[in-house]
This record gives C-alpha cells, structure tokens and sequence, in this order.
C-alpha cells in the first residue's frame, strides 16, 4: 500500500469517524441524563436527511437555509419523540423505558416508509461539497476536509454550551442526580428535553453531511449507523462526551481500515463493531474514559 | 478460637478511605454490636465480610479459613447471612417465597431434575416447604405465607428478612440497623427476638445499630467507627463512657450537659 | 377446595381433548392458509415463551432472541434436507462435508438445532451476563447480529446471503402444537421449581439473590441457555414451516416481534405469550389489507406499505406506557380466575338464567 493510499483511507476514516462522533454524542448525552439507550437517535438522524431532501428537492429552497431549518426541525423532533415516549415513563422500570425506546425506534421507521416510500431517494448534495480536488496522486471530495472541520466546530460549541452556560450546568446536575437537582430548582423535564433536542441537533449535523457523503436516502439507513454510534458512546465511556468522540474516532477509522487491509472480511465490516463492543465490555466495561462506580448495597 | 477475623481491613473508594486497619475477632455465641454516626464506615464492614466489595488491604477469616475477596454466595454457603439497611427481600414474591428461595443453596438436585420433578427433588422441595413453614411459625409470619412481601407492614418485613437469613442456616448473621425506624416498644420486642433466635439457632450475631440504647441492651461488645476508624471497643459501660465517641456522636462540644 | 381442583382437572383434560379434536380437524379439513397461520401462532407461542423465560423470569434483558432462531433454523433446514436438493441450491460454494449427505428424521433434527444453539447460547452467555440492563440488550443484540452476518458470510455452510430454498415442509399442526405444550409444560415445571424461584430472585434483587447463597452467574446462564434451546427448536419449526429461509429473516425486527408478544401478554407469564402469540400473529394477518388496496366498489381505498408495521410499534408503544403489565401480568391462566372473571359470571349469570325460564333447573 501507497502511502497515498493510505492517507486517503485515513482521510475517509477521519471523516466516517467524524459522522459517528456527532451521533454518539446524541447517545451518550441521553444516557447520561436518562440511563436510557434512546433507540429511536438512529432513526432521528435519518428523519434529518429526509428534512433537508424535502426542503431542497420538494420545496426547492436553497441548501443554505435548508439546512439550518433541517437542523430546528430534527431537533423539535427529538424533543418530541422525548415527550411522547419517555417522559410519562419516569418513574417506571427501566425496562418499559427501553421497550418503549425500540418502539419509538420502529415507529417511525415504518412511519417514513409509509409517508415517503421505502424506495431509497438520491440526496441532494450541494456541488460545492462534493466538487473533488486533487491532493498528490489521490483525488478526495471537499467533503472529506469539510466533515472534521464542521465536527470541530460542533464540539466547540457543544464544550462552551455544557461547560460555560447555566442550561450546560443544569444539564450536567440533572446527569448526576434528578432529585437532588429538583430540590435546587432545576426543571428536570425541560433540561432532559434540551439535551434530547441537542442531541438530535447534532444528529442532524451528522446527516446532512453523512447524506452528501454517502448520497442514498432510505428509511432504514439509521439502524445500522445508530447501533455503531452507540457502541462508539460504549466504547468511549458512555455518559463522556469527549469518550463518546474518541470511540467514533476509533470506530470510524477502524472500519475503514479493515476493510482496507483485511478485503478478505469487507463483508464481516458490519460485525466489527459489535466484536470491538464485546472486547471492550469484557475488559473494560466502563469504556475507556468511563469512571468505575460502585453499586451502593 | 475465633469464627470470625479481620485483620487490617482497608476498603478504598477511589480518593476516599471507607474503612481503614479495621480489626475485629468474634468468638461463637456472641453478640457483638458495631456502632458510629451515619457514613462512619458500618455497612462498609459488612459489605467486606459478606464479598460485596474485596477489601483494598487486609484479609477476612471464618472458621479459620480465608474468605477474602470470596464470591457472596460461596461466603453465605460456608455460614454468613445478612440482612440490609434498607430491607432487601423479593417485593414481587411471596412470603413463602421469599424463605424457600434461600433454602436454594442446599438444594442437592440438579437443574433437569427439578425441572422434570424427580422423586428426589420432590423430596428436598417437600422438605424445604416443610422447613420454611416451620420459620415463619417461629417468627409469626406462618398466616400471612401466601402474601406479597413488598405488601408488608415495615416491622414484619424486617421480621421475614431476618427469617429468610436464617433459612440459609448460618452460624453468623449479619443485622444490619434491625431497629431502624422502629418506636421503642418495637425496638424493646425485636431486641428479645434476636436473643431468642440467638439461643434457638445456635447462632454468633454481628449487628449494626447507631441507637445506642438498643446496641447497648443487647450486645455484649461494642465496635465503634468514625471516618472508617475503630475508635473504641469494649463493653457497653466501657464504650458509653468513651469520650471519643460521645464526641463522635455528638460532636466536640461543650454545652452537653451529661 | 378438592372439589375445586376436580374441576379443574375435569376442564384441563376436556380442553386437550377439544384441542387435539381441533388439530385433527384442522390438519384434515381447513384451508392451508389458515393452517399455515395456526402453525406460526403455536411457534410464535415457543419463541415468546423461551424469551420470556430469559427476559420476564429472570430479569435479563436479552434482545438475541433472532440469533438463536437462526441457529435452530439452519441447523434443522440443514440437517432435514434431501442430499440432492442441498446439491442443487449450493450452486455457487458447495455445502461442506459431511453435511451435504446429512439426513436426520425431523424430531432428531429439532433436537439438534435446539441444542446446538443452547451450546452457542452458552458459549454467548460466559462474557455477555456478566453485563447488566441496557449493556446486557446492546451486548445481545450485538451477538444476534454477529451471528446474522457471519451466516451472510459462510457460503459453504449457510449458501450466504443466498438462503435455503426447498426446506422440506415438515412442520404440521401436531409438531409445532406439541411442541409448544411442551414447551409450556417444561418451563412451568421450571419456574415453579427451586431453581425457578431463585432466578425471580435475580430479578427482583441481585444483590439480594447473591447474598441468599443463589450462584449469579450459574443460574444466568442456566435460564439463558433454556431459553436458547426452545429458541432454537421454535426456528427448527419455522424454518420447515416456510421452506425458505435466508439470514435477513433474522434481524433485529425477529426479535422485535418476539418482544411485542412477550410484553403484551405480560413479562413473566408463560400463559399470557401463548395468548399474545396467537392475538399478534392473527393481528398480523388480518392487518394485512392496511398493506393492501381494498377496493369499496364505488371507491379504492390506498394502502399503504407499511402501514401494519406502524400500528405494531405504536400498539407496542401504546402497551408499555398505558398498560405495561400486559394481558396477564406476572400471573398465569388458572380456571379459578377464569371463572371468577366479570365476564365468565355474567356468562354463568345468563346461562342460569335461561334454565330457570326453560324450566331445566333442578
């Protein structure tokens, strides 16, 4: 292998493991505040596509205010899905939660398939994203630089949001424990909702671009991602936001690179996540940036 | 000889020293209290005899045998039952239930037998009906066997927790705070209760009990902890007269009167 | 009271016997479609079973339920199929030795299928049961998924994402009836045994369960591996019910499915997933114009793909937030509560009432 080939599939890794970090933040973050594996963020990110393919393709608005529309609307979405499918199950045991969370799931996969077809529709990505330069010998899509530089920013601005503001800081007190941050004034419901709406914000982040990098739209196209991005938040210590992006990272390149060196397992490609979940929670159950806590007795 | 040891005990949570050269020796047939304010370190003790947590340091011995680190099921199996601070039977399950489950232990049959109901497991599950009756008789629960245990009045859950810990036939037995919340006509009954049941089972009893009144009624040593320390150990009169620990309880003050 | 319990006996043995009556009928006189359907209900029934068992009984959140059922499946189809036929569909990567003139009598294939997928349950449960809750569904589902595109990926044992074709169609009425009885008999026997109550202490309280003497891990994996096994034989029936199976069959919406009928007829009753297996797979069936156009004559009425899954998530959706202890609950069928019900005594209450005016009572 070149070594231009091999900075080509590590760009691709970069930018696949860039897409899963902004998932895995939705995930992690949720879990963080509800210890919950919100089923249905997969099927969030994919609603997003369809967003921006109705605002672009259907109702032909320009890319640009498409765009951030599709980013209010997936996050409205997932504020909603909280709503109806989580919020009346507080109290209830955890695993109502998570039935109801698979249900949620389900819902509105056949509910796209029902409204949009499940035939898979081409996304329309903006020429000057996919326009391709030449680096050396390789060619790469601007896309390819765009989607880490987009990340970046997007974690910047989550970092400021969770760490310098006081919804950040309520966020963060509901995540170690509601009753006591009820007691401190904090309205539980309304920040568990902010986090799901930036959840799917960043979803919807992920979409767009992960739409014009791989440009095929079709209802079920969050089911695999979504499983991945979990095991990402997993892998990386789920409830750690910076854990959730270095176990995308990991994910991403990983991935690729096996598919690169090893084309013999190109079709085991969807199994190695679900192998690196089962060797991390074996040896580190807690991930790697995860804190060991001890169950009180 | 000791039935139960401790040498040197130090449980770690992370920056924070649960319990620290924690030293103990029951001898069988006693009752020994361990006392200390809230967080002191008390269910940490148990926690580490009873293989919740393995220990940071030092080690834990029964009947002259090392159990340190040991699974909690083996270490019920070799004779150590407790019950919990805050109550932990099976609310979804019987009265009934709740004892036969922990005659589970000695059950001899194996899986496929009791499943396909050979003679052999029909036996031992007779048995174990018939013995598990025979303890909720002793503790006054016998009418009340076909209940859910989650339904009970507080004083009779705490009744069938300590029932269900002697179903598992143990030589010690762990109580962890028995009377809380308990008025003093109820803590007065439950204090002869363990005595009785001490005498009755044959049984050496390691209790937890920040009400001094109680522990002091029924022990015959007292422990007492602060911040994960042993600071006294003696008889009750001994340790009540301890200044350390009337500063522990109380706090260094001195407006107390008495 | 004794007179009670020879009621209930008298009533137990007239309803097999009304059942066997109906088998009988039903092999020989009803439309295949119907029979067909009557067969994935009883199947259904062994599935929801065996996953209760897991999740209801002893608390384990699995979701590798359609994993199992792979395993069960492809072994049975394999282990049943005619040597030629197995020739004609490995046409791309010939079927591995001594496979390919394997031939095993139907009950004996089930029994393997059933335990060769308790082996992977077991070999499954060494590293996955040591997690808890939400770990413990991800880690499963993962290993349900594994399993699925390894099956994808072994050519010369599974024929790939090709499938089996022409399974020999030897689930009837009386296998997969009796081997849901079976299976209920089997596992009711269990869960009222003293290894069944230990593993509803593990659900109700682990640390509980594990300080009353009960070995975790040991009984874990002794209800994941039962589960497993009735799984396994449920995708044996399956498979020789449908004659063609391929790995995409066994996704995540297999054990989807599974888990809408164990939580409607209420996570630890045996009873209540046998119901909710027949009301979900005839739901399913007689859902199906939501699919389809019906045309009212003067007026076509569209539907819509797809439509029947919607109303099975929302309905799934709809029993864990409004009605989340399901059908049954956590108790099973007993006659005495059937006939104690509301419905059963104004039922008795008109019966009575139109002897009276007939003039029979005595």
């Amino acid at each position: 292998m070149t070594l231009d080939l091999f900075l080509q599939h590590l760009s691709n890794g970069i930018s696949l493991g860039s897409l899963y970090a902004l998932i895995a933040i939705g995930y992690t973050m949720v879990y963080g505040i509800l210890r919950l594996i919100n089923f249905a963020h997969g099927d969030i990110f994919m609603m997003a596509t369809y967003f921006a393919f109705f605002g672009i393709v259907t109702f032909r608005i320009p890319w640009f205010i498409t765009f951030p529309l599709v980013l209010v609307l997936t996050a409205g979405l997932g504020m909603g899905v909280e709503t109806v499918a989580y919020r009346p199950l507080r109290e209830a045991p955890k695993i109502s939660l998570l039935i109801s969370a698979i249900g949620a799931s389900f819902f509105l996969e056949n509910l796209t398939i029902v409204l949009f077809g499940g035939v898979p529709k081409p996304f329309p990505a903006p020429k000057l994203f996919t326009d391709v330069v030449q680096v050396g010998a390789v060619s790469i899509q601007k896309l390819t630089f765009y989607i880490p530089i987009v990340t970046v920013i997007a974690l910047l601005g989550l970092m400021y949001l969770i760490n310098k503001t006081k919804t950040g800081m309520a966020m963060r007190a509901v995540s170690m424990d509601h009753e006591t941050a009820r007691v401190m004034g904090i309205n539980i419901n309304r920040t568990i909702s902010f986090t799901f709406g930036l959840g799917s914000f960043l979803a919807a982040v992920g979409g767009i671009m992960w739409g014009m990098k791989f440009p095929q739209i079709q209802p079920l196209m969050g089911v695999i991602p979504g499983l991945k991005c979990f095991i990402a938040a997993v892998i990386g210590g789920i409830g750690n936001i910076g854990g959730a992006v270095i176990g995308g990272f990991i994910l991403g390149i990983g991935e690729i690179m096996l598919v690169a060196f090893l084309p013999d397992l190109t079709g085991y490609r969807d199994a190695f996540a679900f192998v690196l979940l089962i060797l991390i929670l074996m040896s580190k159950p807690t991930g790697i940036l995860g804190e060991k806590t001890a169950e009180k007795v | 000889m000791s039935l139960l040891k401790l040498t040197e005990v130090t449980m770690n949570f992370g920056g924070l020293t649960a319990l620290k050269s924690f030293n103990l020796e029951l001898a069988p047939g006693e009752i020994v209290g361990l006392s200390g304010p809230n967080g002191a370190g008390k269910t940490t003790v148990f926690n580490v005899i009873t293989g919740v947590y393995e220990p940071s340091h030092g080690q834990i011995f029964f009947m002259e045998q090392e159990i340190t680190g040991m699974r909690p099921d083996l270490i019920t199996k070799a004779g150590i039952a407790r019950t919990f601070q805050n109550i932990r039977l099976f609310k979804g399950l019987s009265v009934m239930e709740n004892v036969l489950i922990a005659h589970h232990l000695h059950l001899k049959a194996n899986y496929l037998a009791a499943m396909l109901k050979l003679p052999g497991y029909r036996r031992e599950e007779r048995e174990m009906r018939e013995r598990s009756l025979a303890l909720l008789e002793r503790v006054g629960l016998a009418d009340l066997r076909d209940e859910q245990a989650g339904a009970l009045p507080y004083g009779m859950q705490r009744r069938l927790e300590i029932a269900r810990a002697l179903a598992t036939n143990p030589k010690l037995l762990l109580l962890d705070e028995p009377a809380a919340g308990m008025n003093p006509k109820e803590a007065e009954d439950l204090t002869a209760f363990i005595k009785e049941i001490q005498t009755e089972f044959d049984l050496t009893i390691f209790l937890i009990e920040h009400h001094m009144d109680v522990v002091m009624n029924i022990s015959e040593l007292i422990y007492v902890l602060d911040y994960g320390m042993t600071i006294a150990g003696g008889k009750p009169a001994e340790v009540q007269n301890n200044q350390r620990v009337i500063e522990a309880y109380l706090g260094v003050n001195e407006d107390v009167e008495d | 009271m004794a007179e009670q319990k020879r009621r209930n006996q008298i009533l137990t043995t007239v309803s097999i016997l009304l059942l066997l009556g109906f088998i009988y009928f039903a092999e020989n006189y009803l439309d295949l479609y119907i029979v067909r359907i009557l067969n994935v209900c009883a199947i259904y029934a062994i599935l929801g079973m065996s996953m209760n068992l897991i999740n209801g009984f002893t608390g384990l959140f699995s979701l590798g339920h359609a994993g199992f059922m792979a395993v069960g499946a492809y072994t049975t189809a394999l282990l049943t199929m005619p040597p030629a036929v197995k020739q004609q569909i490995f046409y791309l990567t010939p079927l591995i030795k001594p496979l390919d003139q394997m031939n095993l009598a139907f009950p004996l294939a089930l029994l393997v299928g059933g335990l060769l997928t308790a082996l992977v349950g077991s070999m499954i449960a060494a590293p996955v049961l040591r997690l808890k809750g939400d770990y413990l569904a991800i880690a499963t589902l993962g290993f349900a998924e594994i399993i699925r595109v390894v099956f994808t990926n072994t050519q010369s044992i599974t024929n790939g994402a090709l499938g089996l074709k022409g399974i020999p169609a030897l689930t009837n009425l009386w296998w997969s009836f009796g081997t849901a009885a079976f299976t209920l008999v089997v596992l009711l026997s269990l869960i009222n045994s003293s290894y069944g109550r230990a593993l509803k202490a593990i659900r109700e309280d682990e640390t509980a369960a594990e300080a009353m003497g009960i070995n975790l891990a040991k009984h874990k994996t002794l209800s994941f591996v039962t589960g497993a096994f009735f799984a396994g034989i449920g995708g044996g029936l399956l498979g020789n019910l449908l004659g063609t199976i391929d790995p995409k069959m066994f996704s995540f919406m297999f054990t989807f499915n599974i888990l809408l009928i164990v939580v409607l007829g209420g996570m630890g009753s045996l009873t209540g997933s046998i119901i909710s297996a027949f009301i979900v797979t005839f739901a399913n069936e007689y859902l199906r114009f939501l699919d389809e156009s019906i045309n009212l004559g003067f007026f076509v009425l569209r539907g819509k793909v797809g439509m029947r899954s919607v109303v099975f998530s929302a309905t799934l959706m709809f029993v864990v937030l409004f009605y989340r202890h399901g059908l049954m609950g956590s108790k099973e069928f007993s006659w005495d509560r059937l006939l104690a019900s509301r419905v059963c005594q104004r039922m008795q209450g008109c019966f009575k009432k139109r002897l009276l005016k007939g003039g029979y009572d005595q």
